[in-house]
């Protein structure tokens, strides 16, 4: 039981830290927690359908559907993150100031909900899928193994989903001058992990040379295997043997964004700032 | 969600080729062999096999791969070039059994 914990927390913590980030990011859009249920929702959803359809999915494309799906759902995933953080440098500080009061530009913050779902329906199906998966063998292999799978998965999902709040509550702490400051910058390392792990994908399936492989071996000084890794991997794309073209899709998916956010927040209409309340 | 299947859907799909270079079995949620050698410098296929009922996920983070393998399915993957070592990889589903190295010579 305390294994099948351990193994449902690892996969629950990636989505999870996900989730944290992007709510606390976009915690000035109205009716933001219908359309996060709704993401959650879907993604549990789209997960049991992926789990059943693997063998399916992996015979796709000579055998590397897999890394195919993989890589084009983060590849969607980093699209959605790169759009709100340009859109926020534009809108995101106006927002903060009118948007309780004003309806402001209702279209456009429901494309912010749009993002905010899509974004979780993705992190959730990905690690979801492989739950799912996992713990249907445990119940399906052991004796009585029903039992173990429930408290198991239950405890693990639970430590996860602790995580999660916990960066979600704390972010929410961060005084609001500088909350779009650390969310964007959040964001922009989230985007460029998950672009990184695409690569990874593309790699493994022979779409994509590695160039150096590995660039560099960190896992002596800090192993992926660890707690401390696994967060790192999660949150900024921490990799201890990447390839170099991993490096390569990190370091410009980092500068298209940022650039992007650069020029978006030029065009920003000048701020009144109405003091303290 | 849709899009990534329409794309996929887009893909011309094949069976999976059965000239793979290298060949590991899962079994019992055990790999056989527990050591593959390869040689090194080189890219391998390496189609691995799972004969259980229940998937399996080949990981490895020295190899700096990972991929689920269904029940009663087949997977590629392809490894290298890489320097000579010894290269670890287990099955995340069963760890505690399922352990194997890929020995590069």
């Amino acid at each position: 039981m305390f294994g099948t914990a351990i193994i449902v927390f690892r996969e629950v913590l990636e989505a999870a830290i996900i989730i944290g980030i992007v709510s606390a990011a976009t915690r000035e859009v109205l009716g933001r927690t219908r359309w996060l249920v709704a993401g959650l929702l879907a993604g549990l959803i789209g997960s049991g359908v992926v789990a059943a359809s693997t063998d399916v999915i992996a015979s796709f494309a000579s055998g590397v559907g897999q890394e195919l799906f993989n890589a084009i759902v983060l590849g969607i995933a980093v699209l959605m993150l790169a759009w709100h953080n340009i859109w926020m440098s534009s809108h995101g500080a106006e927002l903060a100031h009118k948007a309780r009061s004003v309806g402001a530009n209702i279209r456009e913050r429901r494309s912010e909900c749009s993002i905010l779902m899509v974004v979780v329906g993705l992190a959730v199906l990905r690690e979801g899928s492989e739950t799912v998966l996992f713990l249907y063998g445990i119940a399906a292999s052991e004796g009585g193994g029903a039992q173990a799978m429930l408290f198991g998965g239950l405890i693990g999902t639970l430590a996860g989903v602790v995580v999660g709040y916990t960066i979600y509550a704390g972010l929410l702490r961060i005084p609001m001058r500088w909350f779009f400051a650390v969310t964007s910058a959040l964001v922009l390392l989230l985007a460029a992990g998950m672009a990184s792990t695409a690569a990874h994908f593309l790699i493994q399936a022979d779409l994509i040379p590695a160039l150096a492989s590995p660039l560099w071996d960190t896992s002596v000084a800090l192993s992926e295997d660890g707690l401390s890794g696994r967060l790192l991997h999660s949150l900024i794309g921490y990799d201890a043997h990447p390839a170099g073209m991993q490096v390569i899709f990190y370091i410009t998916v980092l500068a298209v964004i940022g650039l992007g956010m650069k020029l978006a927040g030029k065009t920003r209409k000048p701020i009144q700032i109405t003091g303290t309340t | 969600m849709k899009i990534a299947y329409l794309t996929l859907l887009l893909l011309p799909f094949s069976v999976i080729a059965a000239d793979a270079d290298y060949k590991l079995v899962i079994k019992e949620h055990r790999f056989q062999p527990q050591e593959l050698n390869i040689p090194a410098g080189k890219k391998i296929k390496l189609l691995i096999e799972n004969q259980d009922a229940t998937a399996e996920e080949f990981e490895s983070h020295a190899l700096n791969r990972e991929k689920l393998i269904a029940g009663n399915g087949t997977a590629i993957i392809y490894v290298g070039p890489l320097q000579l070592g010894r290269y670890p990889f287990y099955g995340e589903f069963n760890e505690a059994t399922a352990q194997g190295v890929l020995v590069v010579r």
